[in-house]
This record gives C-alpha cells, sequence and structure tokens, in this order.
C-alpha cells in the first residue's frame, strides 16, 4: 500500500483544556444571573466569565487604558508565556516596555472572547445545568456579543473611556463594533488587516473548516470530551486551510518553493515530500494541541454574521456618523483574505462621517498574519498614531500623569 | 475678501520660525481661519498640515503615494491613501471649511472636476500651482526649444508626474468658466516672494514662478 501519513494525536490532554476553560491561568471576572450577557441570538447567557489579562498600570484619571482585541485562535495571553504552549505571547513584540503599546504609559487589557476556549464561558466551558461542556448546547455568538461582554469587563473594571481599541482580523472586527456600539467610549481606534463584513470568500473558508471539524468521527455532535477524543483530524484539517488564507502566495513560494523535506527525490507516496506539505501539517497538529474544535465552529460563525451596514440599513457611513473617534486603519499590500479594498471602503464611510481617520496600506508579502509579525512599519505607524491621540487625551509621556479627561470627543 | 488685505510675513507665526517652512505653506496657512477643518488633498509628508496643526486647524490629508501617507501617519498626522482624481467624490458636501490643493493640480488627470470637487467638499478652495507662463519657462521653450525643466520641477517631460500644466492666466479663465470666485491671488515669484499688486495680470503671469488662489464658490447667477 501507498505509504500514507496523517496528523499525529494531540499529546495534551482533553481533561488540561477542559480545566483551562474553566479555571483559566487568568484573571477572571465572574457574572452570576444578575448580569446574564444578553446575546443577539436572543439568549441570556448566565452565569457567564470573562478571562483576561492585564498589563501595566491604570492611571489615576482612568484615562491610559488600551483594549486589545484578539483574532479567531488568539486568547489572552498577549505579552506572557502562554500557560498551555509555554510560547512566547501573541504581541510580544507590540506589546511590552518601549514597544509601540507601552506597557509603562498604558494600561493594557485584552480577554478571551465569549465563545473561545481559554477560560470565557464558552462552548468548551461547563455548562452549569449539566455539569458537562457546553458543546453545541452553547448558544451563537456574534462578535457584538463579544464586544458587549468586554463592556462588561470594563464596567466592572471601572474603566469608563478608553484611550485605544486595538486588534487585527476577527480583532479589528471587534474594534469597529467598539466604535459603533460605544463610540462615546473609545477614544481611539486602531482596526488592522480587518473589514466591516465577513466577504463571500471568507465565509466559504470558514465553512470549509467547519465542515472538516465535523466530518471527523471523532467529532461526536460535539460531545468529544464525554467520549474521551478529540477530532484532531478535522481542526488540523481546518487550520492548514485556514492558514494558507493567512499567507500569499509569494510568502509560500519564498519559504518553501518547492523544495523537498529532508529528502532528495520524492517518495511517489502521500508521505510529507514537500517542504510545504510538512510545514502545514505542523500548523495543523500543533493547533489542536491548544484549541478546542467545537469553540473554533462558534467563532468562526461569529465573524461570518458580522456585517455593520447590514445592521444600519445598509449604509456603512450611516454606522459612524458623527463619531469623534480618532481611526488609524491598517492594512498590508498581500492581504487576499481581508484585502485593501475592504479597508478603503470603511475609510470611504468614516471620510463620508468626517471622522478624524489615518489610512496607511503596508507594502510586505507576508500576507494576512503581517500584523502578528515583525513590521517596523507597522510599529512605527501605530506608534505615531497612539502619541499623537495620546497628545490629544492629555497623556503626559508617562502616561500616568493628568489627563484631559474634558478634551475627549466622547 | 478684498487683495489688499494680503500681506508677508504670516499673522501668527514669528519671523524667525518662517526658515523651517516652504515659503508657500506660509502662504496657504496665512489664508486658513484659525480653528477651521481643512483637508490636504497631496499633503506629500505632511509639512503643511503639521504647519497648520501648529496653529490650532484641524488637518486631515490626502496622499497618493504610500510611502508619503506612511510617514504622515507615523507623524500623528491624520491622513489616508487616495487620489484625488478618484477619493474626493467620497467626501459629503461641505465636510470642510478649506480644502487645500497645494502644488498637485497639474499631477491631475481632471483638473476642473478636481477644482469642482474642492469647492463641493469645502466651503473654500486653496489652490497653488507652478505657473508655466513664467518668464524661465517661456524662454526654455522659445530659446532652448525644449520642454521646460527648472529647481522645482525637474523631471523631464517623459517621467513627469505633471501632466496639466497651466498658466496664472489659463487658471483664472477656468475659476471664471466654472463660476469660480477669486477671493485672493498671489504670485510668488522665484525667491518666493510675492509680485506686487499694483502690477497688471500679464506682468503675474510672466513673473510668477507660481499663483496661490484663495477661492469660494459664487452666488448662483439667475
Amino acid at each position: 500500500m501507498t505509504n500514507v501519513q496523517s496528523i499525529p494525536s494531540p499529546s495534551i490532554h482533553s481533561e488540561d483544556r477542559a480545566h483551562e476553560a474553566d479555571h483559566p491561568t487568568s484573571l477572571v471576572a465572574k457574572f452570576g444571573t444578575d448580569q446574564p450577557l444578553k446575546l443577539d441570538c436572543g439568549v441570556d447567557l448566565a452565569p457567564f466569565q470573562i478571562a483576561y489579562q492585564t498589563y501595566g498600570e491604570l492611571n489615576a484619571d482612568r484615562s491610559n487604558a488600551i483594549l486589545i482585541c484578539h483574532a479567531l485562535t488568539l486568547d489572552q495571553h498577549v505579552a506572557n508565556v502562554h500557560p498551555m504552549t509555554g510560547k512566547a505571547g501573541w504581541w510580544a513584540n507590540m506589546v511590552g516596555q518601549g514597544l509601540p503599546l507601552d506597557i509603562d504609559r498604558y494600561f493594557i487589557i485584552c480577554a478571551n472572547v465569549i465563545g473561545g476556549c481559554m477560560g470565557s464561558t464558552g462552548p468548551a466551558s461547563t455548562n452549569p445545568a449539566t455539569g458537562k461542556p457546553w458543546g453545541l448546547d452553547f448558544p451563537v455568538v456574534t462578535i457584538p456579543d463579544m464586544v458587549r461582554a468586554q463592556a462588561m469587563l470594563l464596567d466592572r473594571l471601572g474603566i469608563d473611556t478608553l484611550f485605544c481599541v486595538v486588534g487585527g482580523s476577527m480583532g479589528g472586527m471587534q474594534v469597529l463594533q467598539w466604535t459603533v456600539a460605544y463610540p462615546e467610549r473609545v477614544f481611539s481606534a486602531l482596526p488592522t488587516a480587518c473589514a466591516t463584513r465577513h466577504s463571500a470568500q471568507n465565509i466559504a473558508f470558514h465553512e470549509l473548516g467547519r465542515q472538516a471539524v465535523m466530518a471527523d468521527p471523532n467529532w461526536h455532535q460535539g460531545r468529544y470530551t464525554e467520549n474521551s477524543t478529540l477530532p484532531h483530524r478535522g481542526l488540523a484539517v481546518a487550520r492548514m486551510a485556514a492558514h494558507i488564507t493567512y499567507l500569499s502566495d509569494a510568502a509560500l513560494h519564498r519559504k518553501f518553493g518547492r523544495r523537498m523535506q529532508d529528502r532528495a527525490l520524492p517518495t511517489f507516496s502521500f508521505d510529507a515530500d514537500f517542504q510545504v506539505e510538512s510545514y502545514l501539517r505542523y500548523q495543523g497538529s500543533s493547533f489542536v494541541e491548544r484549541f478546542d474544535a467545537n469553540s473554533y465552529l462558534y467563532l468562526t460563525r461569529a465573524m461570518d454574521y458580522f456585517d455593520i451596514a447590514a445592521d444600519h440599513n445598509g449604509v456603512l457611513a450611516q454606522a459612524f456618523r458623527g463619531i469623534k473617534t480618532r481611526f488609524c486603519v491598517v492594512s498590508f499590500t498581500s492581504d487576499w483574505l481581508f484585502p485593501t479594498s475592504e479597508s478603503r471602503a470603511l475609510v470611504h464611510a468614516l471620510n463620508a462621517s468626517s471622522a478624524r481617520v489615518s489610512f496607511a496600506e503596508i507594502e510586505t508579502d507576508r500576507g494576512h498574519d503581517a500584523f502578528l509579525l515583525d513590521v517596523p512599519e507597522f510599529f512605527d505607524i501605530s506608534r505615531g498614531f497612539l502619541e499623537s491621540a495620546g497628545k490629544a487625551r492629555g497623556l503626559g509621556s508617562s502616561g500616568l500623569g493628568s489627563s484631559g479627561l474634558g478634551s475627549t470627543g466622547g | 475678501m478684498a487683495l489688499q488685505e494680503q500681506s508677508l510675513p504670516l499673522g501668527g507665526i514669528a519671523p524667525e520660525r518662517i526658515g523651517k517652512y516652504r515659503t508657500d505653506h506660509l502662504l496657504v496657512a496665512g489664508m486658513v481661519e484659525p480653528g477651521s477643518k481643512v483637508l490636504d488633498v497631496g499633503c506629500g509628508e505632511g509639512d503643511l498640515l503639521q504647519l497648520l496643526e501648529s496653529r490650532g486647524i484641524d488637518g486631515r490629508g490626502i496622499e497618493l503615494s504610500r510611502e508619503g501617507v506612511n510617514r504622515c501617519v507615523a507623524k500623528g498626522l491624520a491622513v489616508v491613501q487616495g487620489d484625488a482624481d478618484t477619493d474626493l467624490v467620497n467626501y459629503p458636501d461641505d465636510a470642510f471649511d478649506y480644502v487645500i490643493l497645494s502644488q498637485t493640480l497639474q499631477a491631475t488627470r481632471q483638473p476642473k472636476v478636481v477644482l469642482e470637487n474642492l469647492l463641493r467638499i469645502g466651503q473654500r478652495a486653496i489652490v497653488s500651482f507652478p505657473n508655466f507662463g513664467f518668464w524661465k519657462m517661456r524662454l526654455q521653450l522659445l530659446v532652448g526649444g525644449h520642454m521646460p525643466r527648472t529647481e522645482n520641477l525637474p523631471a523631464t517631460w517623459y517621467d513627469t508626474a505633471n501632466i496639466h500644466f497651466c498658466t496664472i492666466k489659463d487658471f483664472v479663465e477656468l475659476c471664471d468658466a466654472i463660476n469660480v470666485k477669486m477671493e485672493r491671488a498671489v504670485a510668488l515669484d522665484l525667491y518666493g516672494r510675492p509680485v506686487p499688486l499694483n502690477l497688471p495680470w500679464w506682468v503675474w503671469n510672466m513673473f510668477g514662478e507660481q499663483g496661490v488662489f484663495l477661492l469660494s464658490r459664487a452666488e448662483k447667477t439667475k
């Protein structure tokens, strides 16, 4: 028989992940039955919890808070070692002392999204009614639901106005939702590599991923934990497909070309002959170590439903009417998942609302993932935007000085 | 506003700081009322916007070149990547007090449409452009027999971005044709000094190296 290699079983036990979902290695804000999260699907979710991380100090005026919204498969561990993978935080090159999101100047918060699997309530969390994981009994959540939950967290932390909301990809969608839902609470916004809606192509790729998960016999209609299995093959395939969309053709070619993996000649099998295959398999198998399959279904769905214009009579500019928030929109030339044209449509709508907006397209061949990588131009732009907004907000150079709350637009 | 009101140096800027700024930028900045909202179309590296913001003016910019935009944004300026020819249509009527087109008109594909858009988006427009009627330009064509090149416009005819050159006289005629009112007009000589006002138009057209115009919509004639 022709040699076949499939995705190896994950080494992390599902119990460890289940434990992290309920008892995260993070700060946790718990909301009781008296404070339900009102979801777009009509369900009042209660009780629920939000896992979050903070960096830096909140100043006396509570005016230096920055909220980071994370992307689809990332989490609140922005700038600390990840409790499950042991790897550095996903934005350690952006958040830290002397970095654009300077923890000496700003109080930085990042919360795991509702529907996630790193400690905020989601399908991997225990359903208090049954004592078992929610699984598919978890209500479908949306980007506005995620933002509503974050707003409740900020209320809990006593933060009225955010100095800035920052995020890329699904995080950028949340940034935009923040400015639409709570414009008076957002002094400035830095949405990156995102769009005001998910395109048909975006939805198509997500559907592919979901079907891959659900086609795995280990999925068991979402009840894999009780069956002591994991749909790791399906989830890995979903990740492999998605990962291709995060890179560009040029980046893949530069990184791998047609080079062979540890061999000189093809093996005439379905082994991973090519480096690019080996890389994708690694991406797939490492992903299942840290991410919950059901959570992947829910979060991709939330992105699919996102469409700001649809919520405003089909007119995007109407969503931003009269907005005082300062915007800096950033896109990347080789990002074909959230192409510059989407950012430009957003900028046109913001211009039509006379919003104060900066828009930079950064030239790079690194695709959608560029916002997470070491792209100096992106760092310079983020830093410049935040410094200018900080001046307008009355933040001192230390960030802990006096604030001009009276000067805020909101 | 009467033509006689103009004067250099400009109000609000200490003379010793003039050296830091381009003369035409100072002239343009002097035409903008403090506290107003301004769109700078073709804002380059954002020098004029920085000058305006230093005077408490709410400035926004559009720039075609990605490098220019990114440098502006890194300076904290509200600048978007865009094209004067195609992107002005996205701005609503009367969104700004002033729209500035500084040394960019000659590089647009449709100068007339651009000019009309400037005065749709802004209550007023400030337009500056190199004057192709300047005597050195005329001399190069007349005597040298080649397309003019100057210190400010060094590109050759085949690689220049400037595709719609005009003279001050041409521009005045365009303003008349599309019912635009000239509130102030200044011609700057080779050294950036204003050409004396009491001289006739043909002198401006001959000795002005560039023209700077403050425009508004003329009253609609019935």
